[in-house]
């Protein structure tokens, strides 16, 4: 029982109990902020596998950006009764399951080819220098920014307020 | 990594995943939907990360960057729909777009 162990423990306890929150709650609001804790246990994962960039990342994009857009969606599309219905949450809940144990046994019987490695260093290095050479990750990085100016572009012309025609 | 077998982080990814699914099939309402679809998409992320942990190189981390740019391009363009069956129909459910066939 290392100091890692109880660190994975934790966060992948916070990130499993957080997630369940969301799948369960009656109160969307309570869904949204618990999807806010699984963004975190998910960045204290990725910081338990060594992963810096991708945990910052991970806090600075979901957790400030794409988290503040769904609660904004909360807010602005208020309705009156809950969605929550027991007999469709069990009927998913089976057929989810039915995909867990599918998961899980892929999970115990593949054969995971593994290495062990040194301890982890910092990674913003490595992963910059491969982001930017134009053999390895230069050209899907232009593209993905081309993509995320049109999205956003796009979310803003079809977001503005405008008079329905009928 | 110090000791953790790799099983540990595809049960928790697996989990994840589950619980994403669950969201999207018990629920009617579509932010909710979207919020299923960001639990799938980070138990993704999460195996990416991983997989490039236990592999020993960074590939994964990079796709999983990306998948966390193609979400934020995802959850603005959903929402910016979702709030327009809101203006239109006053609710949010996934059926009721269902009036636009005849």
């Amino acid at each position: 029982m290392t100091a890692a162990h109880i660190a994975f423990a934790a966060f992948a306890l916070i990130t499993v109990v957080s997630a369940f929150v969301v799948a369960s709650h009656r109160s969307i609001v309570h869904s949204a902020f618990g999807l806010f804790f699984t963004f975190f246990g998910v960045a204290g994962l990725y910081l338990t596998l060594g992963a810096d960039f991708v945990m910052a990342a991970q806090i600075l994009i979901y957790v400030g950006g794409i988290m503040v857009l769904l609660l904004f969606g909360v807010m602005l599309t208020p309705s009156r009764r809950s969605d929550f219905v027991p007999a469709r949450f069990l009927r998913a809940l089976t057929l989810g399951a039915i995909v867990l144990v599918g998961l899980l046994w892929v999970l115990k019987n593949a054969h995971w080819a593994t290495q062990e490695l040194a301890s982890p260093e910092s990674t913003i290095d490595e992963i910059g220098r491969q982001l930017l050479t134009r053999e390895q990750y230069l050209l899907p990085f232009e593209v993905v920014s081309v993509l995320l100016l049109a999205a956003l572009i796009g979310a803003a012309y079809l977001a503005r307020r405008r008079k329905i025609v009928d | 990594m110090d000791g953790i077998p790799i099983h540990f982080y595809l049960g928790v990814s697996a989990l994840l995943f589950f619980l994403g699914l669950v969201t999207i099939l018990a629920r009617r309402n579509l932010v909710y939907i979207l919020l299923g679809v960001e639990l799938i998409l980070n138990a993704a992320s999460l195996n990416f990360v991983t997989f490039s942990r236990y592999g020993g190189n960074l590939d994964g981390q990079i796709v999983s960057i990306f998948v966390i740019i193609l979400a934020a391009a995802e959850a603005a363009v959903a929402l910016a729909i979702v709030l327009n069956i809101y203006n239109v129909f006053k609710n949010v459910d996934v059926d009721t777009p269902s009036e636009l066939k005849n």
